[in-house]
């Protein structure tokens, strides 16, 4: 590891500028990315603005711009967010998804926005004596004739075919969430589903934000449909390990079981987390069983050409959404509130 | 870049000169001889490393020292009471919890800190209900201990310490530190 100065920012627009007026400087949220990264040489900044200790830390209603919106400070612990009273019976596909993501030490840790900024687990792309482009612009992808099984199915590139890592990003886009980032101009908000990039001939960048932005507070809208959401994640073992792949979905029932709306998002199967428009349309309207759910993932995956490694990705999303639907429009438990 | 952290361990005051890079891991170990946290993986895939800070179980080899100056650190040393153990310790005794020992501290650390987190009605991802309080099930158990890896595959133990401890909550748990 290089030499690196230390610097705790005493607040956001500290932040902001210290970042800004320096290109190898970093924001340090609770390090359990960074840190890492730091040790195995791939994030080389010189300086660190430590963010974690900002005022960042409350979860609670507010006025959005567009309405009611419950505001999560972007330094919330991903452990406090999934405890959350509110989070838990309004929104619990994002308390679901926080609780499947790494263990119970690392979410006390983790805050809310370093895990939207992880950066991918691409065994290449944490291994620095392998190419990869987005590590290094332009040294090649380890992974296009390499160990396939992580691969993406959808927007991957000639020069990126890795996936986005977080489980929370997914359920967000879910849940239509937006993330507020403070920059050297001011304020702006940006949907969590258009936070993330495909990798085209960039894949370097993960994210649509400049350096220096600073994501200060993620929003979540109040509205009904988030009530009957939930998440699930397939991986190799049991706990404590990746997404293959995820699904977020939330829903509105009719009376007569027909989906009077819904979204659904997938982790696992792109560099950011899928909205799967498509499958929403020919879902939305109808009662979902499972052969409707099978055509209505197909449509979604289109052309996708899976390789061999990680055609299995297609069965497991097919199988994860029929799930997923299937929770969230059984009846709900006796006493919670619809 | 050198900076001096104020951290509390196990009960006891220290200033420590640390760099920028030094890691809570190796501060504590290195720097203040508290050699109960171990050094496993060092990338935060093992949990051998779990302390209480600030009275939750967290791990060090992933935080830097200088991020935590005013932290308060209680290692699976200074959960005992002199010559008494802490339930937990006891319980993992009584139960054969550990073979080579190296994952133990982490272990301890991690089972005081869930126990805390279950009595709080914190949920996990196997608690099928997420509004109402959590039983602390097997199932419940080996989900919120799956960040502290064994290597020895002393689970079963654990397991069974972690059901003692877990039944001697409200008497003597929370007690210590
Ligand atoms: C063993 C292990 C297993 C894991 N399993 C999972 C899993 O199953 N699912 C999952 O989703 N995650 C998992 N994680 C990843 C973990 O959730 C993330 O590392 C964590 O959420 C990152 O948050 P942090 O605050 O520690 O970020 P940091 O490591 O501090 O930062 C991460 C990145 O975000 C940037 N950053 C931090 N805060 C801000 C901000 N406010 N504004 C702008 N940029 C910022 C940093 O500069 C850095 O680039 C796992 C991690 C480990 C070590
Ligand atoms: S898939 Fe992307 S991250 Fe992985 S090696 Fe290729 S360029 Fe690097
Ligand atoms: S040494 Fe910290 S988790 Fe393995
Ligand atoms: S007792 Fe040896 S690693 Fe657990």
């Amino acid at each position: 590891m290089k030499e690196l100065t230390y610097v705790r920012a005493a607040d956001a627009a500290e932040a902001v500028a210290a970042v800004s007026a320096d290109e190898h400087a970093t924001f340090l949220g609770g390090g359990t990315n960074l840190v890492d990264h730091l040790k195995l040489g791939i994030a080389t900044p010189t300086t660190l603005v430590d963010v974690s200790r900002l005022a960042t830390d409350e979860v609670g209603p507010a006025d959005g711009p567009s309405g009611p919106v419950l505001r999560i400070g972007a330094g919330v612990r991903n452990s406090d967010l999934a405890a959350h009273p509110l989070v838990r019976s309004r929104w619990p596909a994002v308390a679901r998804a926080l609780l499947a993501g790494a263990s119970g030490q690392i979410r006390h840790q983790a805050t809310t926005g370093g895990n939207l900024l992880q950066r991918t687990r691409c065994v290449y792309f944490q291994d620095v004596t392998t190419p990869c482009n987005k590590r290094e612009p332009g040294s090649g992808c380890s992974a296009l004739e390499g160990y396939g099984r992580y691969n993406a199915l959808l927007g991957a590139s000639e020069d990126c075919v890795a996936v986005h890592p977080s489980d929370l990003a997914v359920a967000l886009v879910a849940v239509d969430a937006v993330v507020v980032v403070l920059g050297p101009d001011g304020e702006r908000r940006v949907p969590v589903a258009d936070l993330h990039r495909l990798p085209g001939s960039h894949p370097e960048r993960d994210t649509v934000l400049a350096h220096g932005e600073l994501v200060t507070a993620v929003e979540l809208p109040m509205t009904d449909l988030t009530r009957r959401s939930t998440y699930v994640k397939t991986r190799d073992r049991a706990s404590y390990a990746f997404a293959l792949v995820s699904v977020a979905v939330a829903v509105e029932l009719a009376e007569d079981g027909t989906l009077a709306d819904l979204r659904i998002a997938w982790g696992g199967v792109a560099h950011k987390p899928w909205r799967a428009e498509a499958a929403e349309a020919l879902l939305r309207g109808r009662v979902p069983d499972e052969e409707l759910v099978r055509q209505a993932v197909d449509a979604e995956l289109g052309d996708a050409r899976p390789g061999p490694d990680n055609a299995y990705k297609v069965a497991m999303l097919r199988g994860a959404t029929a799930l997923a639907l299937r929770d969230v429009t059984a009846p709900l438990a006796e006493g919670a509130s619809a | 870049m050198d900076t001096t952290v104020r951290l509390t361990v196990d009960g006891t005051e220290h200033d420590v000169l640390v760099d920028t890079r030094t890691t809570l891991l190796d501060a504590l170990r290195e720097r203040v001889g508290a050699t109960a946290p171990k050094k496993g993986c060092d990338h935060g895939q093992c949990g051998s490393c779990t302390v209480l800070l600030d009275g939750r179980r967290h791990l060090t080899c992933l935080a830097l020292a200088v991020a935590h100056d005013g932290a308060e650190v209680v290692t699976a040393d200074g959960l005992a009471d002199g010559d008494d153990l802490h339930p937990v310790q006891q319980a993992f005794l009584d139960h054969e919890g550990y073979q080579c020992g190296y994952c133990t501290p982490g272990q301890v650390c991690s089972v005081v800190g869930m126990l805390r987190e279950a009595e709080d009605g914190d949920a996990s991802h196997v608690t099928e209900d997420l509004e109402t309080e959590p039983d602390l099930s097997d199932e419940e158990i080996r989900e919120r201990m799956s960040g502290n890896l064994c290597r020895c595959g002393a689970y079963a133990g654990i397991l069974a310490a972690t059901r003692q401890a877990a039944g001697q909550q409200g008497s003597e748990q929370g007690a210590t530190a």
